[in-house]
């Protein structure tokens, strides 16, 4: 079963508060500690009674759907919003209290970008790199993004996709212990995508602490070491991408439970298969879940020709993102 | 700490650390000063504007002024750098201000080591510093038409402008920070020019018809004219328009303080 978020805290070691330079904080050191975290708009409980943990050298996805309340979690976190309760610690240190400590060491990418529009994509990478004492190389790093063929496009003319990389550069520019990236790759085509998910990697391996939103459940995949999925406010589940879509299935899945999808014509019956339930998820939709054997699929094709009905997709083995949240909410995660 | 001659792996590495204060807001400002120089609309605002009001009134004598006995340029010179400097501390800045707000430039740029105090920092420093392009320009033109300024009241010009400065950018403030971003594009050029027709600013409020003289003398608009007539006309500031500007900057600064929204 995936960890539930009153069980995970303490797996990693706890860096000290005002503990310093980077150079004595090591990759799997705690970067950011959300325990119990209310925020209310309005008397409505957006965040309720969230908690989470995400360390240096590793990528946290904080992954659900619109509206979860991602967006206002990373907000707390990175000063701009005032918790109603629960507590923030950044790099040992409070987002609000301690926001000028923290400035210079966290790197932020909002969703909304936060660029001028009548700057030049370049001029405004200068510019916040000109608030660091030791920025990256800013055509270096313009380089690694793509930046150069809009270097000197005004903001205004620019599209989401490029928009979104500048604003991941801008997060980036200060060399950041830990960033924020608020949905990175939002409206952004496949090549920019993994230009931004080659940045995210290196900054990993670089020592940096990254947390991202994402309601994509490949981004997650993909890219996280830990992933912690939100819904209504609060945790549903947390762990890594591979312990939250094993079912306690043994390695190679055998002798244990796994999940089987078919999809085919709508409305078959439940007790197609003997021994397993056929659930209808969606029209046409099914998935099973107990021991599916070779001699399982045989029957299910039989049984299925028998009925005239062509199956369009089979697939047997670990379950997805997708199913995991749907399995906690019978909710659709987009 | 980090290898200059770093490969790729490695120069994302964390090394955090701010520029120096003064680095910051410098670099603020500069870029403040630039976005506002180079946006053809606040250029109209900021410097055609008053320099338009400067050589028309001067040249076309279809308007007619109570000079008191001053030359027409003398008597207008004082008036239209007011104007200059409400162009910019306000107007200007209240829409520069509520557009970057819109657009989450200022959340963003307060997540960066500038924070908010320093942005705000740059955000006046830029202010001023168009306000010395436009005076130069317009100094330069006036003297060009003949303005003869009290050599006594230009320091005390400074001061006023100053004054001035601090109330209309406090108001500036307020309106972008509370109001949308396209009703503050209305807001402020509308009451740019109400305040320019009868605000007591190119035109004393004391020759302003009936009641409403005394309601121009206390906008910081007739405050700021009266300042600067009195200073570049007779070489002193009379007391009440000073008055009137702190007043205003210690309200509008509390209010600013109280609604302002960063998002």
């Amino acid at each position: 079963m995936p960890r539930t978020p009153a069980t995970d805290p303490a797996a990693h070691p706890r860096t000290t508060p005002h503990e310093g330079g980077p150079g004595r904080a090591r990759a799997g050191d705690v970067a950011l500690r959300v325990d119990g975290l209310v925020k209310r708009y309005a008397g409505t409980a957006v965040v309720d009674g969230l908690s989470l943990v995400a360390r240096r050298g590793a990528i946290t996805a904080v992954l659900g759907p619109n509206g979860a309340g991602k967006t206002t979690t990373v907000e707390c976190c990175e000063g701009l919003r005032s918790p109603d309760g629960g507590s923030v610690e950044v790099l040992g240190l409070d987002p609000l209290a301690d926001a000028a400590a923290l400035r210079p060491r966290v790197g932020v990418m909002l969703q909304d970008g936060g660029l001028p529009t009548g700057v030049r994509a370049l001029e405004m990478l200068e510019h916040v790199a000109r608030m660091y004492a030791d920025p990256r190389d800013v055509g270096e790093l313009a380089e690694r993004l793509g930046l150069g063929s809009f270097a000197r496009t005004t903001v205004r003319r620019l599209s989401g996709g490029q928009r979104q990389r500048l604003a991941l550069a801008v997060a980036v520019v200060g060399r950041p212990e830990l960033v924020f990236l608020d949905e990175p790759s939002a409206g952004m085509d496949p090549q920019s995508r993994r230009a931004v998910w080659e940045l995210v990697t290196e900054l990993r391996a670089d020592g940096v602490g990254v947390v991202l939103t994402t309601h994509l459940m490949d981004e997650a995949e993909a890219l996280a070491d830990d992933v912690v999925i939100v819904d209504r406010g609060k945790v549903i589940a947390q762990g890594s991408v591979r312990e939250l879509v094993t079912d306690g299935g043994g390695a190679d899945g055998r002798e244990h439970e796994q999940t089987l999808r078919l999809e085919a014509a709508p409305g078959l019956p439940a007790d197609l298969l003997p021994g397993l339930e056929l659930r209808e998820r969606a029209p046409g939709q099914y998935v099973t879940k107990g021991v599916v054997e070779p001699a399982t699929l045989v029957a299910l094709t039989e049984a299925l020709a028998a009925r005239d009905v062509l199956a369009s997709r089979v697939s047997v083995g670990r379950r997805t993102l997708e199913d995991v949240f749907l399995d906690l909410t019978g909710r659709n995660l987009r | 700490m980090s290898s200059p001659a770093a490969t790729t792996p490695g120069v994302g590495a964390p090394h955090a650390g701010p520029a120096p204060a003064w680095r910051r807001v410098a670099a603020q400002a500069a870029f403040e000063t630039r976005a506002i120089l180079r946006n053809g609309e606040q250029i109209l605002v900021t410097v055609l504007l008053p320099l338009f009001l400067l050589i028309g009134l001067d040249r076309v004598h279809a308007v007619e002024l109570d000079t008191s006995g001053a030359s027409r340029i003398d008597f207008l010179t004082p008036g239209v750098l007011a104007v200059a400097v409400m162009s910019t501390a306000f107007t200007s800045q209240a829409i520069a201000t509520a557009f970057d707000r819109r657009n989450g430039v200022l959340r963003l740029m307060a997540t960066t080591p500038l924070g908010r105090g320093g942005l705000l920092a740059g955000k006046v420093l830029g202010v001023l510093a168009v306000e010395v392009v436009q005076a130069v320009v317009l100094v330069v033109v006036a003297l060009v038409l003949g303005w003869h300024p009290h050599a006594a009241g230009i320091p005390l010009a400074v001061v006023a402008a100053l004054l001035g400065t601090a109330a209309f950018t406090a108001l500036a403030l307020l309106v972008a920070g509370t109001l949308r971003a396209e009703g503050v594009l209305a807001l402020a050029n509308l009451l740019l020019v109400v305040l320019i027709v009868a605000g007591g600013v190119l035109v004393p409020p004391a020759h302003l018809a009936g009641w409403w003289s005394h309601v121009a003398a206390l906008l910081p608009s007739g405050a700021l004219g009266d300042a600067m007539r009195g200073a570049l006309l007779d070489g002193s500031i009379p007391v009440g328009p000073v008055l009137v500007l702190l007043a205003w900057t210690v309200v509008l600064g509390w209010a600013t303080r109280r609604w302002f929204r960063w998002q």
